[in-house]
């Protein structure tokens, strides 16, 4: 149910060490704000669900040693190249990577969301992408002859953690368009949100609004963060850094600058 | 681009998938693509011109270029229902079967080249009618005979549900088309040789008897790239943009 928090830090507190926590691709709304508090605080053994992708937040979080397994499609810095601590920690075998194609991830959470066991969805066969996912099966289509189809277990996360505009005083939540952050709320257990502002009055009252609102049945707790999508975009809102980005593609490119990138800009507080 | 060049080498690979986009009703691009996003804003400029309401143009990462509105997912439903016509993909490596490598190289558990991911390639490979492959880098780095990890096959069993797949592969050097389980080389782009696209190339490949050079980008269609298309582009790609055309980032609203 829902609670307004007190701060940032006491809005995450759901983030337990170990736990299964799903966040969005870049152009949905990334808490990165929220991210860096985690990293503070020292989270460790996640099992990241990126849907479908990511760019800094798993980057962030794998650098700085918070991450188990990862789940997800790609992580890259985009136009920035890519994602340098994402790509040591594959390397060198410091994550479990759970390989899957962007699909397979919504199919599964969709599952969660729908309450059933699993989803079935096309292509993947022959895939090595299938190979190594044991935990994906391929059974006959019982509705036809000879029609092999995959099937993939539903993805229930303990938590869901996104960053929206505004958020109402019931934890009504406006995510507008980003559709597949309500995917990520209906999937998960609790469900945790920085937003820009509070909007005053009930947002599930305009009828415009409201057909773009996370209502607050889901909603675990909120916590304001100007900005809390820094260096990242907020569409609609504000556009990505790309000065700061590309600064970041440069220091985390070794593990002393990566380091470095922490002291400054996650330690240090100095968060935009 | 060459001294007596009056376009640049992207124009002119933005040109060639523009011809291969054809006439058709939906074009999607996925992440890190902007010669083919190019390429499909292009198109749809063609498509005003000649007054059609064709093609629409998904770019996955816009918000103008972009109209679904039911979430990340929507371009993949959509795709699986067969409403989207052509998509692109690259690869870490692309062999000569078709199959495209987007997870590393070396093995599986101790890669020694890790990219991104395998992206929607995995799903969108099999739904989608005609897939343009799109590699810039054409070495026998990139052109292998047989990938390292098979992010999604260039073909299938006759049992596996396949109405799409690869119809071409553009390249810095040239063009060739897919057919039958191989490619075929159509044409080498100006400045480069048949010799060298061979030199170049880690997988065999068929060949008509003489490779025609591909055809230079026209000046109207070079006007319509820099100065309708590329301002576009911007909001998706303002670093590409910015080098390619000398086009800056709109302001943001909001």
């Amino acid at each position: 149910m829902f609670q307004a928090a007190k701060s940032l830090d006491d809005a995450l507190a759901a983030i337990t060490d170990g736990c299964m926590l799903v966040v969005p691709r870049e152009v949905s709304g990334v808490p990165m704000a929220a991210t860096r508090a985690l990293i503070r605080r020292g989270v460790k053994r996640l099992h990241l669900v990126a849907l479908p992708t990511s760019s800094l937040q798993a980057d962030l979080l794998i650098g700085a040693g918070c991450v188990e397994t990862l789940e997800t499609s790609a992580v890259s810095l985009g136009e920035f190249g890519p994602a340098p601590r994402f790509t040591a920690a594959v390397i060198s075998g410091a994550i479990k990577m759970m390989d899957a194609t962007c699909p397979a991830l919504h199919a599964a959470l969709q599952a969660a969301e729908k309450g059933v066991p699993f989803m079935p969805l096309r292509g993947l066969i022959g895939s090595d992408v299938l190979k190594y996912r044991d935990d994906w099966k391929v059974i006959d289509s019982p509705f036809a002859n000879s029609d092999p189809i995959v099937l993939l277990p539903a993805i229930k996360p303990d938590v869901a953690l996104l960053h929206a505009p505004m958020a109402d005083r019931f934890g009504n939540v406006w995510i507008g368009r980003q559709r597949e952050l309500a995917t990520m709320a209906h999937a998960a257990d609790k469900t945790i949100v920085t937003v820009e502002k509070i909007h005053d009055g009930n947002l599930l009252d305009d009828p415009v609004l409201a057909a773009g609102t996370l209502p607050g049945f889901y909603v675990e707790s909120i916590a304001v963060a100007e900005r809390g999508a820094w260096p990242l975009p907020l569409p609609d809102y504000y556009a990505a850094d790309a000065e700061h980005l590309a600064e970041y593609a440069r220091m985390a490119a070794t593990p002393e600058g990566f380091a470095e990138y922490l002291e400054l800009y996650v330690y240090a507080k100095r968060a935009a | 681009m060459n001294a007596e060049q009056t376009f640049r080498d992207e124009e002119l690979l933005a040109d060639v998938i523009a011809r291969l986009i054809g006439d058709v009703r939906h074009v999607a691009v996925g992440n890190a693509s902007p010669i083919p996003a190019t390429a499909a804003l292009l198109a749809r400029e063609h498509g005003k011109l000649q007054g059609l309401g064709r093609p629409y143009v998904s770019l996955l990462q816009s918000r103008k270029h972009n109209f679904f509105t039911d979430g990340a997912r929507e371009l993949f439903d959509c795709a699986g229902q067969g409403r989207i016509d052509v998509f692109f993909l690259s690869g870490g490596q692309i062999d000569g079967a078709g199959n495209v490598n987007l997870v590393s190289t070396g093995g599986y558990a101790h890669p020694k080249v890790r990219f991104p991911g395998s992206f929607g390639s995995a799903y969108l490979y099999y739904v989608v009618p005609k897939v343009i492959l799109f590699r810039v880098e054409h070495s026998r780095r990139t052109l292998v005979p047989k990938v390292d990890f098979i992010s999604a096959p260039g073909a299938s069993e006759k049992n596996v549900y396949r109405p799409g797949g690869p119809i071409a592969l553009v390249t810095n050097r040239c063009l060739f088309s897919f057919a039958n389980g191989r490619f075929r080389l159509t044409s080498v782009h100006p400045g480069h040789t048949v010799a060298e696209v061979i030199e170049n190339t880690g997988f065999d490949f068929d060949k008509p008897a003489t490779v025609p050079e591909t055809p230079a980008p026209s000046p109207a269609t070079l006007k319509l790239m820099r100065e309708t298309v590329a301002p576009q582009l911007a909001e998706v790609y303002p670093r590409f943009a910015a080098q390619v055309f000398g086009v800056g980032q709109p302001a943001f609203a909001g």
